[in-house]
Protein backbone atom coordinates (compact mmCIF):
# COMPACT_ATOMS: atom_id res chain seq x y z
CA UNK A 1 0.00 0.00 0.00
CA UNK A 2 0.97 3.85 -0.59
CA UNK A 3 1.57 5.88 2.65
CA UNK A 4 0.22 9.51 2.33
CA UNK A 5 3.11 10.72 4.76
CA UNK A 6 1.61 14.41 5.39
CA UNK A 7 -0.20 14.89 8.57
CA UNK A 8 0.82 10.83 10.03
CA UNK A 9 2.04 10.92 13.53
CA UNK A 10 4.58 8.02 14.91
CA UNK A 11 1.55 6.60 16.67
CA UNK A 12 0.07 5.97 13.72
CA UNK A 13 2.52 5.05 11.83
CA UNK A 14 3.07 2.08 14.83
CA UNK A 15 -0.61 1.22 14.00
CA UNK A 16 0.28 0.56 10.48
CA UNK A 17 3.62 -1.45 11.23
CA UNK A 18 1.76 -3.52 14.06
CA UNK A 19 -1.73 -4.57 11.86
CA UNK A 20 0.67 -5.63 8.84
CA UNK A 21 -0.51 -2.75 6.72
CA UNK A 22 2.62 -1.37 5.64
CA UNK A 23 6.10 -3.36 6.16
CA UNK A 24 8.98 -1.49 7.20
CA UNK A 25 10.53 -1.01 4.22
CA UNK A 26 7.00 0.46 3.01
CA UNK A 27 6.83 2.99 5.40
CA UNK A 28 10.49 3.73 5.13
CA UNK A 29 10.36 4.13 1.57
CA UNK A 30 7.39 6.70 1.59
CA UNK A 31 8.99 9.00 3.85
CA UNK A 32 12.38 8.86 1.68
CA UNK A 33 9.66 9.59 -1.32
CA UNK A 34 8.24 12.19 0.60
CA UNK A 35 12.05 13.97 1.44
CA UNK A 36 13.07 13.55 -2.51
CA UNK A 37 9.64 15.39 -3.10
CA UNK A 38 10.04 18.27 -1.06
CA UNK A 39 13.49 18.66 0.06
CA UNK A 40 14.53 20.54 -2.78
CA UNK A 41 12.61 23.52 -1.73
CA UNK A 42 12.45 22.52 1.95
CA UNK A 43 15.98 21.89 2.58
CA UNK A 44 15.30 20.46 6.02
CA UNK A 45 18.25 17.10 5.39
CA UNK A 46 22.37 18.02 5.43
CA UNK A 47 21.79 13.70 4.97
CA UNK A 48 19.66 11.23 3.92
CA UNK A 49 21.07 7.95 4.64
CA UNK A 50 18.82 6.25 1.94
CA UNK A 51 20.84 3.42 2.07
CA UNK A 52 21.56 2.53 5.41
CA UNK A 53 17.49 3.65 6.39
CA UNK A 54 16.26 0.80 3.61
CA UNK A 55 18.42 -1.82 5.07
CA UNK A 56 17.46 -1.21 8.58
CA UNK A 57 14.16 -1.05 7.73
CA UNK A 58 14.34 -4.67 5.62
CA UNK A 59 15.65 -6.07 8.36
CA UNK A 60 12.98 -5.32 10.92
CA UNK A 61 10.84 -6.97 7.98
CA UNK A 62 12.49 -10.03 8.09
CA UNK A 63 11.65 -10.36 12.09
CA UNK A 64 8.08 -11.85 12.91
CA UNK A 65 5.46 -8.79 14.26
CA UNK A 66 4.89 -10.58 16.79
CA UNK A 67 8.60 -10.63 17.87
CA UNK A 68 9.12 -6.52 17.09
CA UNK A 69 9.19 -3.99 20.09
CA UNK A 70 6.91 -1.94 19.93
CA UNK A 71 8.34 1.08 17.75
CA UNK A 72 10.54 -0.84 15.64
CA UNK A 73 10.32 0.42 12.33
CA UNK A 74 9.15 3.52 12.79
CA UNK A 75 11.37 5.93 11.32
CA UNK A 76 12.99 9.11 12.49
CA UNK A 77 15.32 12.32 11.93
CA UNK A 78 18.35 13.54 13.71
CA UNK A 79 19.56 16.59 14.18
CA UNK A 80 23.10 17.00 12.69
CA UNK A 81 24.14 17.43 16.17
CA UNK A 82 24.08 13.77 17.68
CA UNK A 83 26.91 11.53 17.38
CA UNK A 84 25.35 8.62 14.95
CA UNK A 85 28.65 6.22 14.26
CA UNK A 86 29.61 5.95 10.91
CA UNK A 87 27.38 8.60 9.75
CA UNK A 88 28.62 12.04 9.30
CA UNK A 89 27.86 14.92 12.05
CA UNK A 90 29.26 18.46 11.38
CA UNK A 91 26.92 20.42 13.86
CA UNK A 92 26.35 22.74 10.40
CA UNK A 93 29.91 23.74 10.73
CA UNK A 94 32.86 23.82 7.86
CA UNK A 95 35.29 22.53 11.06
CA UNK A 96 33.40 19.49 11.68
CA UNK A 97 33.09 18.76 7.75
CA UNK A 98 33.78 15.09 7.28
CA UNK A 99 34.03 13.81 10.95
CA UNK A 100 32.62 10.49 10.94
CA UNK A 101 31.59 9.51 15.11
CA UNK A 102 33.31 6.54 15.97
CA UNK A 103 30.58 6.12 18.71
CA UNK A 104 26.68 6.81 19.11
CA UNK A 105 25.38 9.35 21.68
CA UNK A 106 23.45 7.74 24.30
CA UNK A 107 20.21 8.59 22.88
CA UNK A 108 20.98 7.64 19.60
CA UNK A 109 22.00 3.94 20.63
CA UNK A 110 18.38 4.44 22.62
CA UNK A 111 16.88 4.77 19.81
CA UNK A 112 18.37 2.08 17.33
CA UNK A 113 18.37 -0.32 20.51
CA UNK A 114 14.30 0.76 20.02
CA UNK A 115 15.05 -0.35 16.50
CA UNK A 116 14.03 2.80 14.93
CA UNK A 117 15.28 3.84 11.73
CA UNK A 118 17.73 6.81 10.89
CA UNK A 119 16.56 9.02 7.48
CA UNK A 120 19.67 11.43 8.28
CA UNK A 121 20.52 14.05 9.58
CA UNK A 122 18.83 17.72 9.69
CA UNK A 123 20.31 21.00 9.43
CA UNK A 124 20.67 23.29 11.85
CA UNK A 125 22.23 26.81 13.15
CA UNK A 126 26.05 26.10 13.51
CA UNK A 127 26.92 24.46 16.73
CA UNK A 128 23.29 24.81 17.44
CA UNK A 129 23.70 29.08 17.98
CA UNK A 130 20.68 31.18 16.74
CA UNK A 131 17.21 31.36 16.06
CA UNK A 132 16.49 31.01 12.11
CA UNK A 133 18.66 27.70 11.20
CA UNK A 134 20.33 30.75 8.55
CA UNK A 135 23.78 29.99 10.30
CA UNK A 136 24.21 26.85 8.51
CA UNK A 137 27.82 26.80 7.01
CA UNK A 138 25.84 24.32 4.38
CA UNK A 139 22.10 24.91 3.66
CA UNK A 140 19.60 27.23 3.83
CA UNK A 141 16.16 25.58 5.44
CA UNK A 142 12.38 27.30 4.54
CA UNK A 143 10.02 27.28 6.35
CA UNK A 144 7.31 24.78 5.01
CA UNK A 145 4.01 27.03 5.45
CA UNK A 146 5.67 30.36 3.52
CA UNK A 147 9.25 29.16 1.86
CA UNK A 148 10.71 32.57 1.96
CA UNK A 149 10.30 32.77 5.68
CA UNK A 150 12.68 30.69 8.29
CA UNK A 151 11.72 27.41 10.39
CA UNK A 152 12.90 28.77 13.65
CA UNK A 153 16.37 27.51 15.25
CA UNK A 154 18.70 25.98 15.74
CA UNK A 155 16.82 22.72 15.27
CA UNK A 156 14.65 24.53 12.02
CA UNK A 157 15.72 20.94 9.63
CA UNK A 158 14.23 19.09 12.48
CA UNK A 159 11.18 21.32 12.93
CA UNK A 160 10.98 21.75 8.95
CA UNK A 161 10.85 18.37 8.10
CA UNK A 162 8.44 17.10 10.96
CA UNK A 163 6.23 20.19 9.15
CA UNK A 164 6.28 18.40 5.96
CA UNK A 165 5.80 15.21 6.04
CA UNK A 166 9.48 13.67 5.70
CA UNK A 167 9.75 12.11 8.89
CA UNK A 168 6.75 11.52 11.44
CA UNK A 169 8.91 13.20 14.15
CA UNK A 170 12.62 14.19 14.80
CA UNK A 171 15.33 14.51 17.81
CA UNK A 172 16.49 18.12 18.77
CA UNK A 173 18.24 20.21 21.25
CA UNK A 174 17.15 23.03 23.13
CA UNK A 175 20.16 25.27 24.80
CA UNK A 176 17.89 28.62 24.79
CA UNK A 177 14.47 27.66 22.92
CA UNK A 178 16.26 25.72 19.76
CA UNK A 179 13.32 23.10 19.96
CA UNK A 180 10.49 25.26 21.39
CA UNK A 181 10.49 28.30 18.47
CA UNK A 182 10.82 26.42 15.71
CA UNK A 183 8.57 24.14 16.60
CA UNK A 184 6.20 27.34 17.11
CA UNK A 185 7.33 28.69 13.75
CA UNK A 186 6.25 25.52 12.00
CA UNK A 187 3.33 24.44 13.59
CA UNK A 188 4.69 20.95 15.48
CA UNK A 189 5.00 19.97 18.95
CA UNK A 190 8.27 20.84 20.68
CA UNK A 191 9.24 19.64 24.51
CA UNK A 192 12.28 20.70 25.91
CA UNK A 193 12.47 18.16 29.19
CA UNK A 194 14.30 19.20 32.76
CA UNK A 195 17.33 19.58 32.58
CA UNK A 196 19.14 16.28 33.49
CA UNK A 197 15.75 14.35 32.48
CA UNK A 198 18.15 13.34 28.88
CA UNK A 199 21.38 12.71 28.38
CA UNK A 200 23.52 14.92 26.34
CA UNK A 201 26.87 12.06 26.11
CA UNK A 202 27.40 12.52 22.36
CA UNK A 203 25.66 15.75 21.87
CA UNK A 204 27.97 18.29 20.80
CA UNK A 205 28.30 20.63 23.41
CA UNK A 206 26.93 24.67 23.11
CA UNK A 207 26.19 25.52 26.68
CA UNK A 208 26.45 22.45 28.98
CA UNK A 209 24.60 24.12 32.16
CA UNK A 210 21.70 24.66 29.72
CA UNK A 211 21.81 21.56 26.74
CA UNK A 212 19.11 19.78 26.86
CA UNK A 213 17.88 17.06 23.98
CA UNK A 214 14.25 17.13 23.02
CA UNK A 215 11.16 15.84 20.47
CA UNK A 216 9.66 17.37 17.44
CA UNK A 217 6.51 15.66 16.88
CA UNK A 218 3.23 16.26 15.21
CA UNK A 219 1.44 15.92 18.30
CA UNK A 220 1.92 15.87 22.25
CA UNK A 221 1.50 12.19 22.47
CA UNK A 222 4.03 11.32 20.05
CA UNK A 223 6.36 13.61 22.20
CA UNK A 224 5.48 11.61 25.50
CA UNK A 225 6.64 8.76 23.32
CA UNK A 226 9.32 10.03 21.84
CA UNK A 227 11.10 11.15 25.70
CA UNK A 228 10.41 8.25 27.62
CA UNK A 229 12.07 6.50 24.21
CA UNK A 230 15.48 8.92 25.06
CA UNK A 231 15.02 9.99 29.11
CA UNK A 232 16.90 8.19 31.71
CA UNK A 233 19.71 8.26 34.58
CA UNK A 234 23.10 7.68 31.77
CA UNK A 235 26.65 7.50 33.95
CA UNK A 236 28.24 8.61 30.37
CA UNK A 237 26.13 11.82 31.53
CA UNK A 238 26.70 12.97 35.14
CA UNK A 239 24.31 15.64 35.09
CA UNK A 240 21.44 13.09 34.35
CA UNK A 241 18.74 11.96 36.89
CA UNK A 242 15.97 10.42 34.84
CA UNK A 243 12.46 11.38 34.37
CA UNK A 244 10.87 11.07 37.99
CA UNK A 245 8.20 8.55 36.10
CA UNK A 246 7.41 8.05 32.83
CA UNK A 247 5.49 10.48 30.26
CA UNK A 248 3.05 7.65 29.29
CA UNK A 249 0.59 8.30 26.54
CA UNK A 250 -1.08 11.48 27.82
CA UNK A 251 -5.26 10.94 27.07
CA UNK A 252 -6.43 13.94 29.77
CA UNK A 253 -9.51 15.50 27.90
CA UNK A 254 -9.65 18.80 30.78
CA UNK A 255 -8.00 20.86 32.97
CA UNK A 256 -10.50 21.05 35.61
CA UNK A 257 -8.75 21.85 39.00
CA UNK A 258 -5.88 22.83 37.54
CA UNK A 259 -3.91 26.59 38.15
CA UNK A 260 -2.34 28.40 35.03
CA UNK A 261 -0.50 31.72 35.52
CA UNK A 262 0.19 33.69 32.34
CA UNK A 263 3.04 35.37 32.18
CA UNK A 264 2.47 39.02 32.37
CA UNK A 265 6.10 40.21 31.06
CA UNK A 266 5.76 37.96 27.82
CA UNK A 267 2.96 39.85 26.07
CA UNK A 268 2.29 43.62 25.38
CA UNK A 269 3.79 45.78 22.60
CA UNK A 270 6.90 44.35 22.04
CA UNK A 271 4.79 41.24 20.78
CA UNK A 272 3.24 40.61 17.20
CA UNK A 273 -0.52 41.13 17.48
CA UNK A 274 -1.54 38.51 15.43
CA UNK A 275 0.45 36.21 17.98
CA UNK A 276 -1.10 37.96 21.31
CA UNK A 277 -4.65 37.61 19.32
CA UNK A 278 -3.79 33.34 19.17
CA UNK A 279 -2.48 33.84 22.81
CA UNK A 280 -5.27 35.07 24.48
CA UNK A 281 -7.68 32.81 22.48
CA UNK A 282 -5.83 29.68 23.80
CA UNK A 283 -6.52 31.31 27.29
CA UNK A 284 -9.92 31.31 26.27
CA UNK A 285 -9.51 27.55 25.31
CA UNK A 286 -7.47 27.25 29.04
CA UNK A 287 -10.55 28.03 31.10
CA UNK A 288 -13.38 26.47 29.03
CA UNK A 289 -11.76 23.44 30.01
CA UNK A 290 -11.93 23.91 33.49
CA UNK A 291 -8.67 25.57 34.03
CA UNK A 292 -8.05 28.78 36.25
CA UNK A 293 -6.17 31.40 34.80
CA UNK A 294 -4.65 33.91 36.07
CA UNK A 295 -1.85 36.81 35.26
CA UNK A 296 1.06 36.39 37.01
CA UNK A 297 4.81 38.84 37.05
CA UNK A 298 8.24 37.07 36.94
CA UNK A 299 9.56 40.65 37.13
CA UNK A 300 13.81 39.08 36.62
CA UNK A 301 12.81 37.22 33.27
CA UNK A 302 12.89 40.19 31.21
CA UNK A 303 16.79 39.87 32.62
CA UNK A 304 17.06 36.64 30.95
CA UNK A 305 18.14 37.29 27.33
CA UNK A 306 21.09 39.64 28.76
CA UNK A 307 21.77 36.46 31.53
CA UNK A 308 21.56 34.24 28.72
CA UNK A 309 24.29 35.99 26.24
CA UNK A 310 26.59 35.87 29.04
CA UNK A 311 26.21 32.37 30.18
CA UNK A 312 25.70 30.28 26.97
CA UNK A 313 28.75 32.28 25.19
CA UNK A 314 31.08 31.95 28.42
CA UNK A 315 30.46 28.06 28.03
CA UNK A 316 30.43 27.91 24.51
CA UNK A 317 33.74 29.84 24.67
CA UNK A 318 35.66 27.11 26.89
CA UNK A 319 34.00 23.82 24.95
CA UNK A 320 34.51 25.35 21.30
CA UNK A 321 38.04 25.27 22.62
CA UNK A 322 38.41 21.15 21.89
CA UNK A 323 38.04 22.36 17.69
CA UNK A 324 41.61 23.25 17.09
CA UNK A 325 42.73 20.61 14.06
CA UNK A 326 44.23 18.30 15.99
CA UNK A 327 42.07 15.42 16.77
CA UNK A 328 38.65 15.74 14.41
CA UNK A 329 37.30 18.15 11.60
CA UNK A 330 39.21 20.61 9.33
CA UNK A 331 42.56 21.70 9.91
CA UNK A 332 44.68 24.63 7.63
CA UNK A 333 46.28 23.22 4.46
CA UNK A 334 50.05 24.59 5.09
CA UNK A 335 50.99 25.56 8.45
CA UNK A 336 54.46 24.31 10.48
CA UNK A 337 53.60 26.35 13.51
CA UNK A 338 51.29 25.34 16.37
CA UNK A 339 49.21 28.62 17.45
CA UNK A 340 49.41 29.70 13.72
CA UNK A 341 47.56 26.67 12.83
CA UNK A 342 45.13 27.01 15.85
CA UNK A 343 44.57 30.22 14.33
CA UNK A 344 43.89 29.65 11.08
CA UNK A 345 42.05 26.34 11.40
CA UNK A 346 39.35 28.15 13.92
CA UNK A 347 39.36 31.02 11.68
CA UNK A 348 38.61 29.10 8.43
CA UNK A 349 36.17 26.70 10.15
CA UNK A 350 33.84 28.40 12.27
CA UNK A 351 30.76 30.91 10.94
CA UNK A 352 30.42 34.44 11.92
CA UNK A 353 28.08 33.80 14.28
CA UNK A 354 29.91 30.99 16.71
CA UNK A 355 32.85 33.19 16.25
CA UNK A 356 30.82 36.63 17.64
CA UNK A 357 29.71 34.24 20.80
CA UNK A 358 33.06 32.94 21.43
CA UNK A 359 34.51 36.25 21.52
CA UNK A 360 31.69 37.56 23.88
CA UNK A 361 32.67 34.55 26.26
CA UNK A 362 36.13 34.49 25.91
CA UNK A 363 35.73 38.41 26.99
CA UNK A 364 32.96 37.74 29.65
CA UNK A 365 35.48 35.14 31.07
CA UNK A 366 38.63 37.38 30.55
CA UNK A 367 40.81 38.72 34.04
CA UNK A 368 38.84 41.91 35.36
CA UNK A 369 35.97 41.56 33.70
CA UNK A 370 34.72 37.80 35.47
CA UNK A 371 32.99 39.05 38.52
CA UNK A 372 31.18 41.87 36.47
CA UNK A 373 29.60 40.29 34.00
CA UNK A 374 29.61 36.11 34.03
CA UNK A 375 28.97 36.21 37.97
CA UNK A 376 26.58 38.47 37.90
CA UNK A 377 24.84 36.33 35.21
CA UNK A 378 24.58 33.59 37.28
CA UNK A 379 23.77 35.69 40.12
CA UNK A 380 20.82 37.09 37.69
CA UNK A 381 20.31 33.32 37.22
CA UNK A 382 19.48 32.38 40.86
CA UNK A 383 17.00 35.53 40.92
CA UNK A 384 15.03 34.08 38.40
CA UNK A 385 15.01 30.88 39.65
CA UNK A 386 13.70 32.05 42.61
CA UNK A 387 11.06 33.61 40.91
CA UNK A 388 9.91 30.50 38.81
CA UNK A 389 9.45 29.15 42.29
CA UNK A 390 7.34 31.27 43.78
CA UNK A 391 5.18 31.49 40.92
CA UNK A 392 4.87 27.46 40.83
CA UNK A 393 3.87 27.96 44.58
CA UNK A 394 0.87 29.70 43.28
CA UNK A 395 0.07 27.70 39.76
CA UNK A 396 0.58 24.34 38.29
CA UNK A 397 1.71 25.41 35.22
CA UNK A 398 2.85 28.80 33.59
CA UNK A 399 1.98 29.64 29.40
CA UNK A 400 2.80 32.12 27.69
CA UNK A 401 3.17 32.61 23.72
CA UNK A 402 6.41 30.26 22.53
CA UNK A 403 8.18 33.41 20.68
CA UNK A 404 7.07 36.98 19.90
CA UNK A 405 6.45 36.91 16.24
CA UNK A 406 5.34 34.25 13.41
CA UNK A 407 8.36 33.24 11.29
CA UNK A 408 10.55 36.15 9.92
CA UNK A 409 11.69 36.16 6.49
CA UNK A 410 14.91 34.93 5.39
CA UNK A 411 17.81 37.58 5.44
CA UNK A 412 15.25 39.92 7.81
CA UNK A 413 17.75 39.78 11.24
CA UNK A 414 20.44 37.91 10.22
CA UNK A 415 23.01 41.45 10.03
CA UNK A 416 21.18 42.37 13.52
CA UNK A 417 21.88 39.92 16.06
CA UNK A 418 20.72 41.36 19.26
CA UNK A 419 17.27 41.05 17.60
CA UNK A 420 17.62 37.91 16.72
CA UNK A 421 18.31 37.30 20.39
CA UNK A 422 15.00 38.83 21.11
CA UNK A 423 13.51 36.05 19.02
CA UNK A 424 14.08 33.60 22.11
CA UNK A 425 13.03 35.87 25.19
CA UNK A 426 9.84 33.55 26.30
CA UNK A 427 12.39 30.83 25.88
CA UNK A 428 15.37 31.41 27.21
CA UNK A 429 14.23 31.78 30.85
CA UNK A 430 13.07 28.49 30.71
CA UNK A 431 16.78 27.27 30.18
CA UNK A 432 18.03 29.42 32.76
CA UNK A 433 16.00 27.63 35.56
CA UNK A 434 16.22 24.29 34.28
CA UNK A 435 12.49 23.76 34.10
CA UNK A 436 10.59 21.74 31.50
CA UNK A 437 8.73 23.43 28.57
CA UNK A 438 6.61 22.38 25.36
CA UNK A 439 5.16 24.23 22.76
CA UNK A 440 2.29 23.32 21.10
CA UNK A 441 0.71 24.38 17.78
CA UNK A 442 -2.35 27.09 19.09
CA UNK A 443 -3.26 28.59 15.48
CA UNK A 444 -2.68 30.62 12.74
CA UNK A 445 -1.25 34.66 12.49
CA UNK A 446 -2.07 35.49 8.47
CA UNK A 447 -1.40 32.32 7.83
CA UNK A 448 1.87 31.59 9.80
CA UNK A 449 1.76 28.90 13.23
CA UNK A 450 1.61 30.16 16.05
CA UNK A 451 2.66 28.30 19.22
CA UNK A 452 1.62 28.43 22.84
CA UNK A 453 4.48 27.38 26.00
CA UNK A 454 3.65 25.59 28.61
CA UNK A 455 6.23 26.04 31.43
CA UNK A 456 6.21 23.18 34.32
CA UNK A 457 7.84 22.49 37.60
CA UNK A 458 11.43 20.77 37.36
CA UNK A 459 10.58 16.91 36.42
CA UNK A 460 6.65 17.63 35.94
CA UNK A 461 6.53 16.35 31.82
CA UNK A 462 4.38 14.07 32.77
CA UNK A 463 1.43 15.95 33.94
CA UNK A 464 2.75 18.89 31.91
CA UNK A 465 2.14 16.49 28.61
CA UNK A 466 -1.70 15.26 30.19
CA UNK A 467 -2.60 19.19 30.53
CA UNK A 468 -0.93 20.14 26.92
CA UNK A 469 -2.85 17.02 25.86
CA UNK A 470 -5.84 18.50 26.97
CA UNK A 471 -5.44 22.02 25.14
CA UNK A 472 -4.57 20.32 21.92
CA UNK A 473 -7.76 18.11 21.51
CA UNK A 474 -9.57 21.48 21.97
CA UNK A 475 -7.50 23.93 20.09
CA UNK A 476 -7.72 21.38 17.22
CA UNK A 477 -5.21 23.01 15.03
CA UNK A 478 -4.91 21.69 11.52
CA UNK A 479 -0.88 21.02 11.08
CA UNK A 480 -0.02 19.76 7.85
CA UNK A 481 0.80 23.05 5.80
CA UNK A 482 -0.25 23.69 1.61
CA UNK A 483 2.83 22.94 0.87
CA UNK A 484 1.71 19.08 1.22
CA UNK A 485 -1.42 19.67 -0.65
CA UNK A 486 0.62 21.06 -3.55
CA UNK A 487 2.89 17.99 -3.71
CA UNK A 488 0.55 15.72 -2.42
CA UNK B 1 31.57 49.91 24.02
CA UNK B 2 34.97 47.54 23.37
CA UNK B 3 37.92 49.52 21.72
CA UNK B 4 39.64 47.51 18.83
CA UNK B 5 42.74 46.79 20.92
CA UNK B 6 40.27 44.89 23.19
CA UNK B 7 38.48 42.87 20.26
CA UNK B 8 42.24 41.88 18.96
CA UNK B 9 43.53 40.85 22.50
CA UNK B 10 40.49 38.92 23.26
CA UNK B 11 40.79 37.20 19.49
CA UNK B 12 44.63 36.12 20.59
CA UNK B 13 42.86 34.74 23.33
CA UNK B 14 40.44 32.75 21.55
CA UNK B 15 42.73 32.00 18.82
CA UNK B 16 40.76 33.73 16.18
CA UNK B 17 42.16 35.87 13.51
CA UNK B 18 39.82 38.66 12.15
CA UNK B 19 40.64 40.81 8.83
CA UNK B 20 40.40 44.51 8.76
CA UNK B 21 37.29 43.97 7.11
CA UNK B 22 35.87 41.50 9.70
CA UNK B 23 36.89 43.54 12.50
CA UNK B 24 34.99 46.77 11.15
CA UNK B 25 32.20 44.96 11.53
CA UNK B 26 32.46 42.84 14.55
CA UNK B 27 33.49 45.51 16.80
CA UNK B 28 30.64 47.63 16.97
CA UNK B 29 28.68 44.09 17.10
CA UNK B 30 30.69 42.96 20.14
CA UNK B 31 29.98 46.84 21.56
CA UNK B 32 26.18 46.80 21.15
CA UNK B 33 25.68 43.47 22.65
CA UNK B 34 28.22 43.77 25.64
CA UNK B 35 26.16 47.71 26.01
CA UNK B 36 23.10 45.35 25.94
CA UNK B 37 24.59 42.60 28.33
CA UNK B 38 25.73 45.64 30.74
CA UNK B 39 22.48 45.90 32.36
CA UNK B 40 23.13 43.24 34.82
CA UNK B 41 26.32 44.73 36.13
CA UNK B 42 24.40 47.56 37.43
CA UNK B 43 22.07 45.70 39.07
CA UNK B 44 22.72 45.38 42.98
CA UNK B 45 22.17 41.21 43.36
CA UNK B 46 24.72 41.89 46.29
CA UNK B 47 22.72 38.66 48.47
CA UNK B 48 21.86 36.51 45.88
CA UNK B 49 24.22 33.18 45.15
CA UNK B 50 25.98 31.92 41.96
CA UNK B 51 23.99 29.35 40.10
CA UNK B 52 26.52 27.49 38.06
CA UNK B 53 23.95 24.11 38.36
CA UNK B 54 20.38 24.72 38.45
CA UNK B 55 19.13 21.29 39.45
CA UNK B 56 20.12 20.01 42.87
CA UNK B 57 22.63 17.21 42.11
CA UNK B 58 25.97 16.35 43.64
CA UNK B 59 29.08 14.37 44.29
CA UNK B 60 28.24 12.18 41.12
CA UNK B 61 30.07 8.62 41.77
CA UNK B 62 30.77 5.79 39.81
CA UNK B 63 32.55 2.64 40.75
CA UNK B 64 36.08 2.59 39.18
CA UNK B 65 35.80 -0.07 37.10
CA UNK B 66 37.39 -0.70 33.69
CA UNK B 67 34.89 -1.50 30.74
CA UNK B 68 35.42 -1.54 26.96
CA UNK B 69 36.04 1.56 25.37
CA UNK B 70 37.34 3.16 22.01
CA UNK B 71 40.02 1.41 20.18
CA UNK B 72 43.45 3.41 19.41
CA UNK B 73 42.53 3.26 15.42
CA UNK B 74 38.74 4.38 16.37
CA UNK B 75 39.75 6.88 18.30
CA UNK B 76 42.26 8.25 16.25
CA UNK B 77 40.69 7.80 12.63
CA UNK B 78 38.95 11.52 12.26
CA UNK B 79 42.49 13.23 13.26
CA UNK B 80 43.11 15.37 10.08
CA UNK B 81 47.15 14.11 10.51
CA UNK B 82 47.79 10.58 12.44
CA UNK B 83 51.05 8.40 12.44
CA UNK B 84 51.37 5.46 14.30
CA UNK B 85 48.16 5.95 16.46
CA UNK B 86 49.14 9.64 17.37
CA UNK B 87 48.01 12.67 16.12
CA UNK B 88 51.01 14.64 14.54
CA UNK B 89 50.56 18.66 15.19
CA UNK B 90 52.99 21.55 13.95
CA UNK B 91 56.13 22.21 16.11
CA UNK B 92 55.36 24.80 18.87
CA UNK B 93 56.85 27.59 17.66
Amino acid sequence: MSVDTTGLTAYRCRELLAGGEVSASELTRAYLDRVAAVDEAVGSFLLVDEAGALAAAAAVDAKPLAERLPWEGVPIGLKDIFCVTDMETTCASRILKGYVPPFDATVVAKLRAAGLIFLGKLNMDEFAMGSSTENSAFAITRNPWDLERVPGGSSGGSAACVAAGEAPWALGTDTGGSIRQPASLCGVVGLKPTYGAVSRYGVVAFASSLDQVGPLTRDVKDAAALLDLVAGRDPRDSTTIGLSEPAGRPERTDLEGLRFGVIKEFGGDAFDAGVSDVFASAVDGVAALGGVCEEVSLPSVERGIAAYYLIAPSEASANLARFDGVRYGHRVAASDDLYEMYVRTRSEGFGPEVKRRIMIGTYALSAGYYDAYYAQAQRTRTLIIKDFEQAFARYDFLISPTSPTPAFKIGERIDDPLTMYLSDLCTIPVNLAALPGISIPAGFAAGLPVGLQIIGPHFSERRMLEAAHALEQRLQVDTVPPLAEVTR
Amino acid sequence: MISREEVEHVARLARLHFSEEELARLQPELGQIIDYVHQLAELDLSGLEVTSHAVALKNVLRSDVPEASLTQEEATRNGPAVERGQFVVPRIG
